[in-house]
């Protein structure tokens, strides 16, 4: 690794101990995948994934607290993942008396990463880059992020360069404003080595194509031709939504970091098929194909044709626009179906300041009216814990399927229990 | 029989501890979530994913995996495993690391005393004949021997 003079200055101690030791964290970090050369972080924002302040994880509190005393703040900015509580959340006493004692650092960490370089108070949400939060990085912008499901959308969908780094790496890199040069960063590294043929008669579940996707190609690049059939040539809302939806769940269920959309995403628009090194496989994806993903994922409930008790929407968060379509769908459902509430408790979660948004049209009262919850929760959080992993959770999420015991079903699906159709599991059926 | 194996050096060190086998993509943080909530002290691995290693210690094992998956707290969860004293003994990856799994290895390495000596590029085989319970030898130069 060739150091500029300032940053070898830093790696000797010039500026103390431990930012000596978190430039040397990422000399080795990039060192391992062969970075010659560290390069300027020069977005506006970056984002972290430790929203939680579990209270068994003394060790990150303790060393959030050593770059504290040592001055060694973010130079920029950061959001954060969504908070792991909210007490509009259905919980029971017994729920509620772990997440308290499971959570019990969570003020806390929040002033620690006030004291860090937090944008501000309603910063925690997975979907940084909406227009309402106010991260959105511009194309070509090194990024120093962490969660996956962000990642791969500022990469993918933004054109912003950023490595799937872990946890507190991807603060070191806010901290110091330069991050090693490898990867992802590198346009060597956003070549596609597969080629993904959409083939189906019907525009595939974002999630589902996603999942295969994800699976087929676990940590490579795909280019992935055919979807612009479905999604158009523009990406506007109604893209960029499914392209959320679908990153996530190529990110969870493999570990995708950036995918190329023939004829949509900026790169595959500007350079097309050079985009695709030589030698790529092929992954041919039809109907059939998403149908055998699908039958695949395992029900791990107790009882495969238990009555759901929750459902979670928004995983990652909900856009404005995927909140008002959820409003008019379902109350037009229960219209149909002469009912007044949901027939599954559900909730929808946003970033903070999209619920606010949210809040400000007369959908907000529609939902509500429904019996649905809105938050800003992180429904990972809330099921990742022994006593929400044994209720029959369901969710339209495909990343929240694969952390969790929660069981998926398309949009479709979600929308027929909750509005109580006859026939659905919410209706005593089998779904 | 005794087999050895090259890797490539990520963390150095030299430990000599049992081998703990996953064929399948090691999931850090469902790995480790139960040991850190209810204070286990062995980390028996509580991922009801991974058929190899559930209710397995980890804890001082030569943990032999491919690569690791999951969340991207995976680079902190290994961090905490090492301050927490409830880290294996060290990290044998057959195929090249991930992200992730370097992120913790390294930060163990710098930011606590206990590091884990973590090689990569092992190889296909050397998951092919490791086994459970084996006893692993690490050299600082990234050398591997299984007997």
């Amino acid at each position: 690794m060739l150091l500029t003079e300032e940053q070898q200055a830093l790696f000797d101690g010039a500026k103390g101990e431990t930012i000596a030791k978190i430039v040397k964290t990422l000399v080795m970090y990039g060192e391992c995948f062969g970075a010659e050369r560290m390069v300027p972080v020069n977005s506006k924002n970056g984002h972290l994934v430790t929203s939680f302040g579990l209270s068994v994880m003394k060790p990150v509190y303790e060393l959030m607290d050593e770059l504290i005393a040592a001055g060694a703040v973010s130079e920029q900015p950061f959001s954060v993942d969504p908070r792991p509580l909210d007490k509009n959340v259905p919980a029971n006493f017994l729920q509620n008396i772990f997440f308290k004692v499971m959570y019990s650092k969570q003020a806390d960490y929040e002033v620690q990463l006030g004291k860090l370089g937090l944008m501000n108070t309603d910063a925690f949400t997975c979907t940084c880059y909406m227009d309402a939060v106010g991260n959105k990085p511009l194309e070509g912008e090194v990024l120093s992020w962490a969660e996956s499901s962000a990642v791969v959308y500022a990469n993918s969908v933004l054109g912003a360069r950023c490595n799937r780094n872990s946890g507190i790496i991807e603060l070191f890199g806010s901290i110091v404003g330069f991050v090693p040069a490898f990867g992802l960063l590198t346009d060597e590294g956003r070549k596609a080595t597969w080629v993904v043929e959409v083939d189906t008669v019907e525009k595939p579940e974002a999630q589902v194509l996603g999942s295969a996707i994800g699976m087929k190609v676990l940590e490579e690049v795909p280019y992935v031709r055919g979807l612009d059939k479905w999604l158009g040539g523009e990406l506007d809302e109604g893209a960029c939504d499914y392209l959320k939806d679908m990153g996530a769940a190529t990110a969870s269920n493999g570990a995708v970091g950036l995918y190329h959309i023939a004829g949509l995403t900026p790169e595959a628009k500007r350079l097309g098929d050079a985009l695709i090194a030589e030698g790529a496989q092929v992954y041919k994806v039809d109907d059939a194909e998403l149908r055998r993903v699908r039958d695949g994922y395992p029900v791990i409930w107790k009882d495969a044709a238990a009555k759901p008790v929750l459902c979670f929407v928004g995983c990652p968060h909900l856009s404005l626009g995927q909140l008002s379509a959820w409003t008019a769908s379902l109350t037009e459902a229960l219209a149909r179906n002469g009912r007044q509430k949901v027939a599954v408790p559900v909730v929808f979660t946003a970033a903070p300041k999209v619920v606010e948004e949210f809040k400000a049209t007369p959908d907000y009262q529609r939902l509500l009216g429904t019996g649905a919850v809105v938050s800003s929760i992180c429904p990972l959080m809330y099921m990742n814990n022994p006593l929400c992993g044994k209720k029959p959770v369901i969710t339209s999420s495909n990343k929240l399927r694969t952390y969790t015991s929660a069981r998926y079903h398309p949009d479709a699906e979600i929308l027929a229990q909750i509005a109580g159709d006859a026939g659905t599991a919410s209706e005593g059926g089998v779904s | 029989m005794t087999r050895t194996f090259t890797g490539r050096v990520v963390v150095p060190g030299a430990v000599k501890a049992e081998a703990l086998v996953t064929q399948a993509g090691f999931n850090t943080l469902a790995s480790f979530q139960k040991s850190f909530m209810f204070g286990d002290k062995s980390a028996k691995c509580s991922d009801q994913n991974n058929a190899d290693l559930y209710g397995k210690p980890m804890h001082g094992k030569a943990l032999c995996l491919p690569q690791t998956i999951g969340s991207t707290t995976g680079g902190m969860i290994l961090y905490c495993a090492a301050k927490l004293d409830r880290h294996p003994a060290c990290l044998l990856f057959s195929k090249p690391i991930d992200s992730l799994a370097a992120a913790g290895a390294i930060l163990a390495g710098v930011w606590t005393d206990v590091p884990m000596p973590t090689i990569d590029s092992l190889g296909d085989e050397f998951l092919e004949v490791v086994k459970d319970g084996m006893k692993v030898t690490v050299a600082e130069d990234g050398t591997v021997t299984v007997e």
